[in-house]
């Protein structure tokens, strides 16, 4: 049984077509980083599996158990199953409350015994000083916020965690130790991990396999070293090109692939595949044909692209069409 | 080559209730024509603090000491005439954020021509031309149909081209970028960084890149100061400062992000204990002392400045060996 199961999730806001059919799974266990820009759908996903957002369409499943449309009271025994964690944690805080009762709420809300010293345990665990129990969020800095956060994320030994670009937000030397932790964490704990983030450099150290959204829809995933080393669609291509590396000499020697700066709206998105308008290679199907998911490769490496073929082989937009410099 | 910007001495401090607040500590740079010189830190570390002082763009509870010469003109205490000559003309801005730079209520041609006719005397009509020209410039396509846009019809990315395009109107002679892409995506950024790219070899405007993005460093920078604590640590050619860092800190720092290939299986991020000093509690001390993996008896005892030379590192220890990239 998979930790999560999506199945052609639609979450729209009126006419804004935010997640437009999305299958995902998550192994017991493993990290899946969701990858994309802004306004591609990823967070909303991802509010999706906490159920913060009630889905348009589609099913969430999380340990077989389908949560698609449970109302408050129905969703309570589910709780413990998965947790999130936000992008910033000063503003998913309570500043009223100390950082103990912050940590031990979850373990309240579901009536648990022995919380104080759970919630001790717990701060030891995220690498915090159990005294820090007492304190406020406002007295920490925003690295020892997010592993209060990250504390209280995992405090029910939940299944499945999702992390809302838990590091976005974090200076670099600050982020290093979040997904270190992490890492560490996951490791030792074993839960499943949605990492939702646009951090391309990240996601190779965090996950396992990797999913690229686009406009409200998966263009491709796989295993993490497929797509890193075989990106078959174009989009994820120019992705990977337009990511700067801190390597002066290796940067230089690289040729993003520019896509223009306008993103299509959600609202009224492009005919046939969404990403046609801003693809270098598009052809005359793209624009009126929608491409299905189709299995491309060992791992499970999937891409809904006309242009790549049943083996993988396809266009590299990389090398075709890279600005040279 | 002849050096267009030289700061010397730097010092930004700010009256608070709490007393007074050092910002930039004894700040010293060069700019040469047409070079990109990237300053880099995280926050609070007195790099965009820094940028604003050079053209006095800060609040009146700011006093600020030291020297900034632009083409050998003195701009620390000079008067309101001379400020007023050189401030979006021969020095101009960019910033992070580009919607709250623009306004609302007119459109972007409006707005470009307004700096020409305020800085240069252009007439309406050479003024709207001239607007046209540098939309073209800075790669806005259908030039002459976006000049009449609001900038609410822009994304986000023309948004930052049409702030570009402002900047350059005066061809000025250093330009002062303060991360201009960290709001963007990273397709969006590479395009813009293309742009900047474009402006230092066709125009020679020589750049000050403020930013914390590695990638970014890598990508455009000619030489590379780096920020810690409101003071510059290290200066040096870009590959040189990649490849053999020589302050602990900017060591620290390219380790701390992940790199192409690396998983957390194999791999562990460089983390950087501690926290960033508020104040300088230890006037007589390296501010990096206490977080240093390399500190000794001298780094608490008194304080380092910068060597002389090419290379210049502040440090009583500093790193030899060259690091593993």
């Amino acid at each position: 049984m998979d930790a999560l199961e999506v199945e052609d999730l639609v979450m729209h806001f009126g006419p804004v077509r935010a997640v437009d059919g999305v299958t995902l799974r998550i192994r017991q266990g493993s990290v899946v980083a969701l990858v994309g820009e802004s306004g591609s759908g990823k967070s909303t996903v991802g509010r999706c599996i906490v159920r913060l957002l009630e889905p348009t369409g589609g099913t969430v499943r999380l340990a077989g158990a389908d949560i698609t449309h449970l109302n408050r009271r129905q969703l309570r025994p589910h709780r413990r199953d998965v947790s999130i964690v936000f992008q910033d944690p000063a503003g998913s805080l309570d500043p009223r409350l100390s950082v103990g009762d912050i940590v031990g709420e979850p373990l309240r809300l579901m009536r648990r015994k022995d919380i104080p010293a759970k919630v001790s345990e717990a701060l030891r665990r995220v690498g915090l000083r159990p005294e820090v129990a007492q304190r406020s969020p406002h007295e920490l800095s925003g690295g020892q916020r997010q592993r209060v956060s990250i504390a209280r994320a995992l405090i029910s030994e939940p299944r499945l965690l999702v992390a809302d670009e838990p590091t976005s937000a974090l200076d670099v030397s600050v982020q290093a130790a979040v997904l270190n932790l992490l890492a560490d964490l996951q490791r030792d704990l074993g839960f499943a991990c949605l990492f939702i983030t646009h951090d391309l450099s990240a996601v190779e150290y965090l996950a396992d396999e990797v999913a690229v959204m686009y406009l409200g829809q998966l263009v491709e995933r796989g295993p993490r070293a497929r797509i890193f080393g075989a990106p078959a669609h174009p989009y994820t291509q120019a992705l990977l090109s337009a990511a700067p590396v801190p390597n002066p000499a290796e940067q230089r020697a690289r040729k993003p692939v520019l896509l223009g700066d306008d993103l299509p709206s959600a609202i009224d998105p492009p005919s046939g595949c969404r990403f046609h308008t801003r693809c270098p290679v598009a052809v005359d199907t793209c624009r009126t044909v929608v491409p299905e998911q189709r299995v491309i490769g060992e791992g499970g490496h999937q891409v809904a692209c006309h242009l790549v073929q049943d083996d993988g082989t396809g266009p590299d937009v990389r090398t075709t069409l890279g600005v040279t410099r | 080559m002849n050096t267009v910007l030289e700061v010397k001495n730097l010092s930004v401090t700010f009256r608070t209730e709490d007393g007074t607040l050092s910002a930039v500590d004894r700040v010293s740079l060069e700019v040469g024509e047409s070079e990109v010189l990237a300053v880099v830190g995280e926050s609070g570390c007195g790099k965009s603090v820094s940028a604003m002082s050079l053209a006095g763009l800060l609040p009146r509870t700011a006093t600020v000491a030291g020297s900034v010469k632009l083409d050998g003109i003195e701009l620390i205490g000079a008067d309101k005439r001379t400020l007023r000559s050189i401030r979006g003309r021969e020095m101009a801005y960019i910033f992070q954020e580009p919607m709250t730079s623009l306004n609302p209520v007119f459109t972007v041609g409006h707005q470009i021509a307004e700096v020409l006719r305020t800085h240069i005397g252009l007439s309406r009509q050479a003024a709207r031309d001239r607007s046209v020209e540098l939309l073209k410039l800075v790669g806005i396509p259908s030039a002459e149909r976006r000049v009449g846009d609001y900038p609410h019809q822009l994304s986000g990315g023309m948004r930052q081209r049409v702030m570009i395009a402002m900047a350059v109107a005066c061809d000025p002679k250093v330009l002062i970028a303060d991360e201009p892409t960290t709001a963007l995506d990273v397709t969006i950024q590479a395009g813009i960084l293309d742009v900047l790219r474009e402006l230092r070899e066709r125009l020679g405007t020589s750049i000050v890149l403020i930013t914390h993005d590695l990638g970014v460093v890598a990508d455009l920078a000619d030489r590379v100061a780096v920020m810690y604590a409101r003071r510059v640590v290290e200066t040096a050619e870009v590959h040189e400062l990649f490849s053999r860092p020589q302050h602990p800190y900017t060591a620290g720092l390219l380790g701390a992000s992940p790199a192409a290939g690396r998983h957390a299986e194999t791999h562990r991020l460089n983390e950087i204990p501690g926290l960033v000093p508020v104040l300088a509690e230890q006037p007589d001390a390296c501010t990096f002392a206490d977080r240093c993996p390399r500190a000794l008896d001298t780094c608490t005892a008194s304080e380092p400045n910068l060597t002389p030379g090419p290379h210049r590192v502040a440090c009583w220890n500093p790193v030899r060996e060259p690091v593993e990239v």
